[in-house]
C-alpha cells in the first residue's frame, strides 16, 4: 500500500521507446521550430507576390536595418513581460532620447569648456545613462511601491512625449555628425578586400569577404559548440535529442544563417547595426538561458509569491529588469534617430505596440513567467517582413494596420489554443 | 425523544459526496427541527464544510448522492439562489460584504428594492433599519461596512439573511474572530430567533458555546455521521471522544529517535495583524527544538499556527515583530527569506499551489530555485551540474514523473508535494518546517512523506510540523506545542499525548480566554 501507489494526476506513463522521444523531442521545440517556419513562409510568400524583390540584397539588408531598434527593445521588453509586466513608455523614451542626442551634437551650443558633451562617443554614453536612469525611475516606483506597470509607464510614455517635444522645441533637429550615423548606416569595413565570383550572370559578383568569413566562424562556432554540449550530455548518461533531429536542425539553421550572410555579403556587407543586435541577442539568450538572474526572472514571473518565498528578492529584481528595459530603449532610440539622421518629435510614437506585438508574437505570456528570447526576435521578423512586404506590394497604410492585427490575434490564439489541448 | 412539539423541517438522508480519489462525505445523516438550534462540530476536514455546500446548492444537485428533504418537499437545489430562495441561508466563516459599500446596499446585495432595475433608495434605507433593529444593531444604514468591526459585520451578514425571509440559517464558526462581548450577543441572538420559530444550524470548535446554545449536537468525523446527542446528553468530553475517537493503524514508520542538544530557539516572540495594526496575532511564543527531533504544533485552524511560522521565516506574515531566533545558541537574523534561507530555516508551506511551486515550470527548475547558488558559479548556471541534483532528489523523494522536465503543474498533489520538499532539502536547512506537510494527499504519499521527515531528522535536522490532523501529529513527532489563539497553551512528550489530552488543552484555553 506505501510505495506501489501510482500517481493520481494525469502523468504519462515514461515510455522509453525511441520513437516516442523523436517526438517529444519535436514537441518540445515545435513552438520555436513552428514559429520560424511561420517566419520562412511569410518570406517566401511575399518573395513571389513582390516578383522577387523581398530576397534581394538590398531589400534584406533594408528589414534588417527598419527592424533593428523594434527587436533591441524586443529583448528588453521580454524580460518585463516574462516578469509579469508590461512597459508602455518603450517609445516615447526612445523618440525623447533620439531627441537628447540631437540637441547634445547639433542642438545646443555648449560653451568651449564642455563642448566635449557634443562629441558622439559622449553623447551616446550620456543617452545610454540618461535612459537608464528613465528605468530605473520607473522601476523604482513598480517594485518598491508597487503602483502596477501599465500606470507608471502609461504616464511615463504621456511625459517623455512631452518632453521630446520640449526640448525639440517642435522641430525637427538634424543631420547628426557621420560618425553618429554610421550606428545605423554604416557597414563593417572588409579587410580582406572584395573577391569575385562569376556566378554564371553577364557581371561577376562582388562579396564582402569579411562578412562571409564571419558567418561561417558564426555557423562553425554554434555547431561545435552544440556538439559540445550534446556529446557532454550523453557522457554523464542523460537523455539527449535523437541525432537526426540534431544533424538536420543544426543543417536547417545553419544554412539559413550562411543563406543571409551570402545575401548581405554581395550587397555592402554586415551592417554595424546588425552586429549591435547579434552581439545584444547573444548576451540576451545567456541571460535568459544560463544566469540565475534569468532564471529567478522566469520564477518571479511564474509564481510571484512562490519565488518571494524562496528567497528572491523580487523587488530589486524587477528594479534591474526596468533598468535594462530603460538602457535598451535608450541605445534604439539613437539607432532611430541616427537613420532618420534627424531627431522628430514624434519619433517613437507607438513603436511600443509594435514592440510588445513581438513578444507576445514570439510566444510570450500575458501572465508571465513564459517567454524566449528567440521568439521575440522571430516574432519582431514576422511584424517586420509583413510590413516591408505590403509596403513593396503598395497596400494602403489602413489595410497594413489590420492585417498586423489580424495576424497579432491569431498568432496568441493559436498560441492559446495549443496549450488548451495539450 | 421525549419532546412531542419537534416538527422537522430539515432532513438530509444518507449524503455521500466523491471528489477524485477521496470520499468527502459518506451516508451523512442529520434532520434540524423547526426552531431549533442544532450544532455540527467535527475535527478540521472532517466534512461539515462540505455538507453544508451540499445543503446550499453550491454542490449541485446530482454532484453528490442521497436526499434533502425541506419542509416536506424533496429539493433539488442547483445554486445557492436555489436554497435562499426556499429560506435556507449560508453565513461563512469568511464573510461575504463589499467593504466599500453601505450597510443597506449589503444586505440588498443581489435582493435590490427596485423597480424595473432601479433602486428605490428610501425603500432600501426603510427596510435595512427595520432588518437591523431585529439583531440589535444600531447604526445608520449609510455607513461603509468597512467603518463597522467585525462583529457588526457579522451581525449586518445576519440581518441580509432575515431581509431573505430566512427559515434556517446556517452559522460556519461565526464566533471565530469576534470578542467575548460580541459572541455572548451573537449567540443570545441565535436564541431570540429561536423563539421566534427560526432553525439554526451552529458550526463552531468552541465546545463551551456549542453546549450553552444548541438543543442537539451532531458529531461528524472522516466524512461519517458518528452520533447525534440531546440536550441532556450533551457534555464536552463525550463531544471530545466522539470527535477524535478514530483507531490508530499503522500508518506511520516506525523510527527511533536519536535527540541532540537545542538548535533552534525562538524567544517572546511577538507578531501583529499585516493590515489591523492593533491586533496582535502572535502572542509571546517560546519554543525550541532540538537537533533530530521531530516537534508539533498541535492547534486548530485560525490558531496561528501558519502565521508564526511564516513571520519566522523572514517576516513573510504580519508587522512588528518582536522577539529572539537562535540557532545554536547564537541569535540570528532572519528577517528576510534569503537570510532566512542563508541561516539554516526553510519553511515548506500549507498551500504548495500558491505559494511552493512555479506551476507552469518543471520539476528540475522548481528543485534548484531556491539554492541557485548551489549550481552555479559567478551567477551561470552549470546546467549539467543542476540536472544531477534534480535527479537526485527526484530518486531520493521517490517523485513519480516521466523525468525532470515534466511540468509541475501536471503532477498529482503528493509528487507536487515532494518537489517542494526536494527544493527545501537542496537548500540544505538546519531547520525545516513543514506547514500541514500531507494535506489534501493520498494515504500512500503521505507514509511517504512521513519517511522522509523520519529519514531528515535520523540525519539530525530539526524538524517543525504545523498539522491539523492530529493522528498524524501524534505519530511522527517526539514533542508537541499546542496552541491556541496566537499563544503556545501547552506543551507535552509525544508519549504523554492523545488526541483528548490536545483537545482539552485547546478547550481548557478557550475557556480561560473568554
Amino acid at each position: 500500500m506505501t510505495t506501489e501507489t501510482m500517481p493520481q494526476g494525469s502523468t504519462p506513463p515514461a515510455s522509453g521507446a525511441a520513437k516516442s522521444s523523436i517526438w517529444s523531442a519535436l514537441q518540445a521545440n515545435i513552438r520555436d521550430y513552428g514559429l520560424l517556419l511561420v517566419l520562412i513562409l511569410i518570406m517566401v510568400f511575399f518573395q513571389f507576390v513582390t516578383n522577387g524583390v523581398l530576397f534581394k540584397p538590398l531589400n534584406l539588408t533594408n528589414i534588417i536595418l527598419q527592424n533593428s531598434y523594434i527587436i533591441v527593445m524586443a529583448l528588453g521588453m521580454l524580460l518585463v513581460i516574462v516578469a509579469g509586466h508590461i512597459d508602455l513608455s518603450v517609445g516615447s523614451v526612445s523618440g525623447f532620447i533620439g531627441a537628447l542626442a540631437a540637441m547634445l551634437m547639433i542642438g545646443w551650443n555648449f560653451p568651449p569648456e564642455l563642448a566635449f558633451l557634443a562629441n558622439p562617443i559622449v553623447a551616446g554614453i550620456i543617452c545610454l545613462a540618461v535612459g537608464t536612469l528613465v528605468g530605473f525611475a520607473q522601476g523604482y516606483l513598480i517594485a518598491y511601491y508597487r503602483i502596477p506597470s501599465f500606470i507608471v509607464t502609461l504616464a511615463g510614455m504621456l511625459i517623455f512625449k512631452g518632453l521630446s517635444l520640449a526640448i525639440l522645441a517642435g522641430k525637427s533637429v538634424g543631420p547628426f555628425p557621420p560618425e553618429f550615423q554610421l550606428l545605423s548606416a554604416g557597414f563593417i569595413p572588409d579587410l580582406f578586400g572584395p573577391i569575385s565570383l562569376p556566378l554564371g550572370g553577364a557581371q561577376p559578383v562582388n562579396l564582402h569577404t569579411t562578412t562571409l568569413v564571419i558567418g561561417v566562424v558564426a555557423v562553425l562556432t554554434m555547431i561545435l559548440m552544440a556538439a559540445r554540449s550534446r556529446s557532454r550530455r550523453s557522457a554523464r548518461g542523460y537523455e539527449t535529442e535523437p541525432v537526426g533531429l540534431f544533424v538536420a536542425k543544426n543543417i536547417v539553421i545553419g544554412g539559413l544563417i550562411l543563406f543571409f550572410t551570402y545575401m548581405l555579403a554581395s550587397y555592402k556587407g554586415l551592417p554595424n547595426v546588425l552586429v549591435v543586435m547579434g552581439v545584444l541577442i547573444g548576451v540576451f539568450v545567456f541571460l535568459t538561458k544560463r544566469l540565475t538572474f534569468g532564471r529567478r526572472i522566469y520564477a518571479m514571473g511564474g509564481n510571484l509569491k512562490a519565488a518571494a518565498l524562496s528567497g528572491i528578492k523580487t523587488e530589486r529584481l524587477t528594479f534591474y529588469i526596468f533598468g535594462i528595459m530603460g538602457a535598451l530603449a535608450a541605445l534604439a532610440g539613437m539607432i532611430y534617430a541616427a537613420r532618420l539622421n534627424s531627431a522628430t518629435p514624434k519619433a517613437g510614437q507607438g513603436l511600443e505596440l509594435d514592440v510588445i506585438a513581438a513578444v507576445f508574437i514570439g510566444g510570450a505570456s500575458a501572465l508571465g513567467g513564459v517567454g524566449q528570447v528567440a521568439g521575440a526576435v522571430i516574432g519582431a521578423f514576422i511584424m517586420g517582413v509583413m510590413n516591408n512586404g505590403m509596403s513593396i506590394m503598395g497596400i494602403n497604410i489602413d489595410l497594413q494596420q489590420m492585417i498586423k492585427g489580424v495576424v497579432l490575434l491569431a498568432a496568441v490564439f493559436f498560441d492559446l489554443y495549443n496549450k488548451n489541448k495539450a | 425523544m421525549g419532546l412531542t412539539m419537534t416538527e422537522t423541517i430539515l432532513e438530509m438522508r444518507d449524503i455521500t459526496k466523491t471528489f477524485p480519489g477521496v470520499k468527502a462525505l459518506q451516508n451523512v445523516n442529520l434532520d434540524v427541527r423547526r426552531a431549533e438550534i442544532h450544532a455540527i462540530v467535527g475535527e478540521n476536514g472532517a466534512g461539515k464544510s462540505t455538507l453544508m455546500k451540499v445543503l446550499s446548492g453550491v454542490y449541485p444537485h446530482g454532484s453528490y448522492d442521497g436526499q434533502i428533504v425541506f419542509e416536506g418537499a424533496e429539493c433539488h437545489f442547483r445554486s445557492i439562489r436555489d436554497s435562499e430562495h426556499k429560506g435556507i441561508v449560508i453565513i461563512h466563516q469568511e464573510l461575504a460584504l463589499v467593504p466599500l459599500l453601505s450597510i443597506a446596499e449589503n444586505i440588498f446585495l443581489g435582493n435590490e428594492r427596485a423597480t424595473a432595475g432601479v433602486v428605490d433608495w428610501d425603500e432600501t434605507r426603510a427596510a435595512a433599519a427595520e432588518v437591523l433593529k431585529k439583531v440589535g444593531l444600531s447604526e445608520d444604514p449609510d455607513t461603509l461596512i468597512t467603518n463597522i468591526g467585525v462583529g457588526k459585520q457579522q451581525l449586518v451578514e445576519i440581518a441580509k439573511a432575515l431581509s431573505k425571509q430566512v427559515k434556517l440559517l446556517i452559522l460556519d464558526e461565526p464566533t471565530a474572530s469576534l470578542s467575548e462581548k460580541d459572541s455572548e450577543a451573537l449567540l443570545n441572538l441565535l436564541l431570540e430567533f429561536k423563539s421566534q420559530g427560526i432553525s439554526c444550524i451552529l458550526i463552531s470548535h468552541k465546545l463551551n458555546e456549542v453546549s450553552k446554545v444548541s438543543d442537539r449536537i451532531t458529531v461528524i468525523r472522516d466524512g461519517r455521521t458518528i452520533e447525534t446527542m440531546n440536550k441532556d446528553q450533551i457534555s464536552e468530553d463525550r463531544i471530545i471522544t466522539s470527535m477524535v475517537g478514530r483507531s490508530l493503524e499503522d500508518r506511520y514508520p516506525a523510527r527511533s529517535p536519536k535527540i541532540g542538544e537545542v538548535v533552534f530557539e525562538v524567544k517572546n516572540w511577538s507578531v501583529y495583524h499585516p493590515q489591523h495594526r492593533d491586533r496582535q496575532v502572535i502572542k509571546n511564543i517560546d519554543i525550541n527544538i532540538k537537533k533530530g527531533e521531530v516537534v508539533g504544533i498541535a492547534g486548530l485552524m485560525g490558531s496561528g499556527r501558519t502565521e508564526f511560522a511564516m513571520s519566522l521565516f523572514g517576516r513573510s506574515y504580519g508587522q512588528k515583530i518582536t522577539g529572539e531566533v537562535r540557532l545554536h545558541g547564537q541569535p540570528v537574523d532572519t528577517s528576510t527569506v534569503e537570510k532566512a534561507v542563508a541561516t539554516g530555516i526553510a519553511y515548506a508551506t500549507e498551500d504548495r499551489k500558491t505559494y511552493g511551486l512555479n506551476l507552469i515550470d518543471h520539476i528540475k527548475h522548481n528543485t534548484t530555485i531556491a539554492n541557485l547558488v548551489g549550481v552555479s558559479r559567478w551567477g551561470v548556471i552549470d546546467d549539467l551540474r543542476e540536472m544531477d541534483v534534480a535527479n537526485d532528489y527526484r530518486k531520493k523523494t521517490n517523485i513519480r514523473s516521466s523525468s525532470v522536465y515534466q511540468t509541475t503543474g501536471n503532477l498529482s498533489g503528493g509528487n507536487q508535494q515532494k518537489v517542494v520538499l526536494s527544493k527545501w532539502l537542496f537548500a540544505n536547512p538546519e531547520l525545516l518546517i513543514l506547514d500541514e506537510p500531507t494535506r489534501g494527499i493520498d494515504v500512500g504519499a503521505k507514509y511517504e512523506i512521513y519517511t522522509i521527515i523520519s529519514q531528515l531528522a535520523a540525519q539530525g535536522k530539526a524538524i517543525l510540523v504545523i498539522s491539523s490532523e492530529m493522528p498524524e501529529l501524534l505519530g511522527i513527532t517526539d514533542r508537541l506545542y499546542v496552541m491556541n489563539e496566537g499563544r503556545i497553551v501547552g506543551e507535552m512528550p509525544t508519549m504523554e499525548a492523545s488526541q483528548e489530552k490536545i483537545m482539552r488543552t485547546i478547550v481548557r484555553a478557550e475557556g480561560k480566554a473568554s
